[in-house]
């Protein structure tokens, strides 16, 4: 019996076992504030369908709680129909945000390039900026020949201007020595805008797709109940005309999460197209 | 081979302005010679370099080099700024070889970069972002640049003066060390009479309202220059009093213990004062 030795014996295990300790107290510490708002939310849900399965005006609607609803993600989940409208709604979304990219970082870095075009576009894009998109449904309708097709076009033109008017700001900041320096470096336009402005604009760029993706996603619901017959807005419709309302809040539930994901991916490409520094 | 300069009777007005900001400049630069081009802050010195690097083009008179006259930006004349303005998304050999990018000329470009960078003290860095280097670093990064298309000219406005001391200096002895080797033309803008001095062949000085040429002195000290030599410290102080004969009369009382003649600015078709000064005060 050495107390000596059986200190020593633990110091080395600690120390073996530092860098695992010192992990799970990073994770701890990354988690347990994300992890009290999930619980918090649910806590929320769970007061909430107690509060409705209580009250007799609303209790047809006690689905809606937590339990009903978890249940009813499993199984649209383990029988797969969940992926089918996942799929189209996101092909609409991606096939709108397409569009807007590629008509909204042109139009952008003109319109922050050109102090004269972004008067002029001024009052006609803030105005066309505030219509709701889904005010152009009958005219997409009658523009378009498919729903599809419709549904891009509103997502597009719904998030076309955070990505112009993100783009444009990106423009606007960019430093006149790096364009006086490329052009004493005998940079042509094309130079000039491979090396210098994308480069310099991507962290705004993608700060404006972050918040036309909130914008598209939230569009497209709404948008998915008129016509089609796939998507997740169609799923949450059908949900409702056939009264069941745990599969109702089982695709709200992944509208949620999906959007979050398509978010997570977005503030992970701006970090990545920041030039700035870490630390 | 250096640029042979001429400057031929440029004026200038800013749109807006109604006083020209340059009027009647006129300078020749021998290849390989190094010009210095001094005077109060607002007399126009950038906006002479402007034109000469192509930027910006004279109302009136025009910039010839080696005969051509400029009217664009190009590789062969180069121009540094008192920021380096690197790319900040960019390594250090990314940036040094942007001119070599924009000209098309990747075959040995590698090569090329990994020696210029050796030059300028570089090598351990070249592949790290440019973010990470200090002040003295960053402006010796953007020195590799502009030397990479190997330019006939260098053009420097102020590029020291946001240095520490130690820094200013060893960068003003390396870009005279590099422009002498290669022959390299090179008028720089300075407010730093010292620096002037350690790097020019020939002092301009520069008066204002209109910006014109109202002084010029040669330095023929030879390099390497000591700066605690009394040639050196005898030609910083006759520049200080041409410094001071571009000031009012009134603000000019500062400069009274220079050594070396003032002349007064009313008077400047008075030659005789300065006679005895190996420096000619020109007439406005
Ligand atoms: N882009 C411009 N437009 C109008 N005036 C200018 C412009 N650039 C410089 N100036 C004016 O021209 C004068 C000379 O400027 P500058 O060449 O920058 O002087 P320096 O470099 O000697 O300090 C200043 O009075 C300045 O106000
Ligand atoms: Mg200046």
């Amino acid at each position: 019996m050495n107390r000596e030795a059986t200190l020593s014996v633990d110091t080395a295990t600690v120390e073996r076992l530092m860098p695992l300790l010192r992990f799970a107290d990073q994770a701890r510490r990354a988690l347990q504030y994300p992890a009290l708002g999930i619980a918090g939310l649910f806590a929320l849900w769970y007061w909430g369908g107690w509060a409705i399965g209580n009250n007799e005006d609303t209790m047809a609607f006690a689905s809606f709680a937590p339990g009903p609803t978890l249940a009813a993600f499993w199984d649209i989940v383990s029988s797969g129909a969940v992926w089918s409208p996942i799929e189209s709604s996101l092909y609409r979304v991606g096939w709108g945000l397409a569009y807007a990219i590629a008509i909204g970082v042109p139009l952008g870095v003109m319109i922050g390039y050109f102090l004269t075009l972004k008067q002029v576009t001024h009052v006609p894009f803030q105005f066309l900026r505030m219509i709701s998109p889904l005010a152009w449904m009958p005219v997409a309708v009658l523009a378009f020949a498919t729903w599809d097709a419709a549904i891009i076009f509103l997502i597009a033109i719904a998030a076309v201007w955070p990505i112009t008017y993100a783009t444009a700001h990106g423009v606007q900041r960019i430093d006149p020595m790096w364009l006086k320096v490329g052009n004493n470096l005998g940079a042509n336009p094309y130079h000039t805008l491979r090396y210098i402005v994308m480069p310099a604009i991507a962290q705004d760029v993608f700060a404006g797709i972050r918040l036309a993706v909130g914008v598209a996603w939230i569009v497209l619901v709404p948008a998915e109940y008129l016509g089609v017959t796939s998507g997740l807005g169609y799923a949450i419709n059908d949900a409702r005309d056939t009264l069941e309302y745990d599969k109702l809040a089982a695709f709200v539930l992944v509208i949620g999460i999906i959007g979050y994901m398509l978010d997570a991916i977005c503030v992970r490409l701006i970090k990545r197209s920041s030039y700035h520094a870490e630390g | 081979m250096g640029a042979a300069i001429s400057i031929d009777y440029i004026t200038h007005h800013y749109p807006g302005q109604e006083a020209p900001t340059l009027k009647d400049i006129q300078v020749t630069v021998a290849p390989g010679e190094t010009v210095a081009l001094i005077g109060q802050s607002g007399c126009g010195k950038s906006t002479l370099l402007h034109m000469l690097a192509g930027l910006l083009l004279p109302s009136e008179g025009c910039v010839r080099i080696n005969g051509h006259q400029v009217i664009k930006p190009s590789p062969r004349w180069n121009m540094m700024f008192q920021k380096p303005s690197l790319y900040p998304w960019m390594t250090v050999r990314k940036n040094a070889s942007l001119g070599l990018i924009f000209q098309g000329r990747k075959t040995d470009m590698r090569e090329r970069i990994d020696q210029l960078l050796e030059t300028v003290g570089l090598s351990e860095k070249a592949e790290v972002n440019v973010q990470s280097l200090s002040g003295g670093q960053q402006q010796r990064v953007a020195l590799a640049r502009s030397l990479a298309t190997d330019p006939e000219l260098l053009l420097l406005d102020e590029p020291f003066s946001a240095l520490d001391a130690f820094t200013r200096v060893a960068l003003q002895d390396e870009v005279t060390r590099l422009a002498r080797e290669r022959g390299i033309s090179v008028v720089f803008v300075t407010h730093d009479i010292e620096e002037a001095v350690a790097m020019a062949d020939r002092v301009l000085v520069m008066g204002s309202n209109p910006g014109t040429i109202t002084a010029e002195l040669p330095i023929d000290i030879a390099h390497p220059r000591d700066r605690n030599s009394q040639a050196f410290v005898d030609r910083k102080a006759e520049l200080m009093g041409y410094f001071g004969a571009t000031r009012t009369p009134a603000t000019d009382k500062g400069s009274a213990e220079a050594e070396a003649p003032t002349p007064d600015t009313e008077s400047e078709q008075d030659e005789s004062s300065s006679s005895e000064s190996r420096a000619r005060v020109r007439a406005a």
